[in-house]
């Protein structure tokens, strides 16, 4: 049936012991196949949320469906669904990633012949193969991250969620992580995550929410968010950037160096203008893009006006 | 292994927690068996030389040979499952299971299994070299082999239960030298409590390891301090008891899921 989501969260609420109220009543829906974003800042309720999901957070009150499984009343049934890369390091370091992998399929009821066929494709494609047999407690930051990747894999599951999986971990690595993740999700796995690095979200997802205050402040497609940001700025490498760059109404231009220019203007302003006047100074263009930290203005906008609401409501 | 998810899963746990005794066998096998065999020489050989046979006629030495073994089932039984339970929890690896499809019985059973293991390898080890020092003959192989069981068992369940509720390591290290060694000490491992006065002896008889090491006695020797049938009923309502508490915090996620 591909008319159920991947995901429905029904009105989800946690007050862990201590009176914290980590989620106020959470509601979203992921639809199969799609690359979702969870945002927020730290302590916002992200792996609370992702916590009831896998079963490891007990909820207040509120349920979750996998697949159209409910998390509270079949649980057993919803976990076969959901492959979990967590935030913390959570393997027993004293192992071996090819031990760590077979027993976790071995956890799903996959019998060992094939757990250890898949142990070695997921290792090899998370390029772990050579350290398979090592203690995982040599491995360094990012091959434990990329292992609790392959770990959840080991069951194949149609639901992948990962909780902050780039955390502390270098251009590079991330880059090869996201190839994968990308991959997995082509073949039909529906993905969620939740990161820091705005850009990556930009970049990877479909759709996104926003939470704060373990509330949603914004669900919506990643398109249609980015087109509320009324303002645009595009870096511009330029052949020999003046010293007083243009003056035009409508566009404020800032020198970077000697081969970069800033440009803001609102969405609907053209560029043409900026242009003639660039080409009027002698200034060839040879590039263009958006400065890349268009969704993190955009987040913290959003964190603030909720904030204020908030602060108003009480 | 194939078969239904639960059984594989099942061998799953047992595979890898045989793997770990095994692993660090030099922490696991060897202390009891140094332990055992310094009890024989001084209690069994140097004291109980001089002691004379005690009930049923025999000597020291073989009175305390069944005490001695079922008092090193108890102890790595619960040694094995509250250390490796509790480094699960510390090392937050038991995450890898909690949110796994598999039942919480599977989960439970799979460590039980594992510490009964080490517990009948280290019994059998302390027989084995009890042999060096007396000759015995087992009288009742199924009683003593099911009295060892059922002895184990509870103090695998009781291990998995310490340290579900542990919140650090001296949590799981104070039971055992605070609970367990006194109740082990005096439930008749190394006296027969016929020896003792009122109201000492019936004191005694609330001590479940009293039962486990006379069922385990009159399995070996065909002598004990009460009655066997009266043991398996104790050990069975333990195991039963126990594991009813055991499912029962994993089901409410005590010291698991928040
Ligand atoms: N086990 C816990 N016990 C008590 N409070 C917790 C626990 N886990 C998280 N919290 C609190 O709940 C809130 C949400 O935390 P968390 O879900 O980890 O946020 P995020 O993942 O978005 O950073 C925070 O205030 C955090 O301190
Ligand atoms: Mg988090």
């Amino acid at each position: 049936m591909s008319t159920v989501p991947a995901l429905v969260v029904d009105n989800l609420r946690k007050t862990y012991g201590n009176g914290v109220e980590a989620l106020k009543g959470v509601s979203l829906t992921v639809e199969q196949g799609d690359f979702f974003a969870l945002l927020g800042p730290n302590g916002a309720g992200k792996s609370t949320l992702i916590g009831i999901l896998s079963s490891l957070v007990n909820s207040t009150s509120g349920d979750a469906r996998i697949f159209g499984v409910s998390v509270n009343r079949q649980r057993n049934e919803a976990m076969k669904l959901i492959g979990l890369v967590p935030q913390e390091i959570n393997f027993n370091q004293f192992e071996k990633p090819f031990d760590i992998c077979v027993n976790e399929a071995g956890f799903y009821g996959i019998p060992r012949k094939i757990a250890a066929e898949r142990a070695e494709k997921y290792l090899n494609e998370l390029r772990l193969w050579d350290k398979a047999r090592d203690q995982a407690r040599m491995l360094s930051g990012g091959m434990k991250r990329r292992l609790m990747i392959a770990r959840a894999m080991m069951n194949e599951p149609k639901l992948l969620i990962l909780d902050e999986p780039t955390a502390g971990v270098d251009i590079e690595i991330r880059r090869s992580m996201w190839q994968f993740v990308s991959g997995i999700n082509a073949a039909g796995t529906t993905v969620i995550l939740t990161t820091h690095y705005l850009e990556e979200a930009e970049q990877l997802c479909r759709n996104i929410a926003i939470i704060d205050h373990g509330t949603i402040v914004e669900n919506t497609s990643m398109k249609r968010l980015l087109a509320k940001l009324d303002v645009e700025t595009f870096v511009l490498d330029v052949t020999h950037a003046p010293e007083q760059p243009p003056a035009l109404p409508g566009v404020t231009v800032r020198r970077i160096d000697e081969h970069t220019l800033e440009a803001e203007m609102a969405r609907s302003h053209d560029l043409n203008s900026l242009f003639a006047a660039l080409s009027a100074q002698g200034v060839t263009v040879t590039s263009m893009r958006n400065k890349t930290n268009r969704l993190e203005e955009l987040f913290v906008r959003l964190v603030e006006n909720g904030r204020l609401g908030q602060e108003r409501a009480a | 292994m194939s078969g239904s998810p639960n059984l594989v899963a099942l061998y799953t746990i047992v595979r890898r927690e045989i793997a770990r005794i095994l692993r660090i066998w030099t922490q696991t096998l060897i202390p009891p068996a140094i332990t055992v065999t310094l009890y024989f020489v001084i209690f069994g050989k140097l004291i109980g030389s001089r002691i004379g046979p005690i009930a049923g006629g025999f000597s020291y030495m073989q009175y305390i040979v069944p005490g001695l073994v079922m008092m090193n089932v108890i102890t790595n039984s619960y040694g094995n499952i509250s250390s490796s339970f509790f480094g699960a929890k510390f090392q937050r690896s038991v995450e890898e299971m909690l949110v796994s499809p598999m039942p919480n019985w599977v989960i439970l059973l799979g460590y039980v299994l594992g510490a009964v293991a080490r517990g009948l390898a280290v019994g059998l080890l302390a027989l084995l070299i009890a042999l060096f020092f007396t000759s015995l003959h087992v009288v009742h192989p199924l009683i003593t082999f099911l009295s060892v069981l059922l002895g184990a068992t509870i103090f695998s369940l009781a291990g998995f239960v310490n340290a579900m509720y542990a919140k650090k390591f001296d949590d799981v290290a104070l039971v055992p030298t605070f609970v367990l060694t006194p109740l082990t000490y005096l439930g008749g491992v190394f006296y027969s409590i016929s020896m003792l006065g009122e109201p000492w002896q019936t004191i005694s008889r609330i001590n479940p390891i009293v039962y486990m090491v006379n069922a385990f006695r009159y399995g070996v020797l065909g002598v004990s301090d009460v009655h066997v049938g009266a043991s398996f009923v104790v050990m069975l309502v333990f195991v039963a008891s126990l594991a009813a508490f055991a499912l029962f915090l994993l089901k409410r996620g005590i010291g698991l899921r928040s």
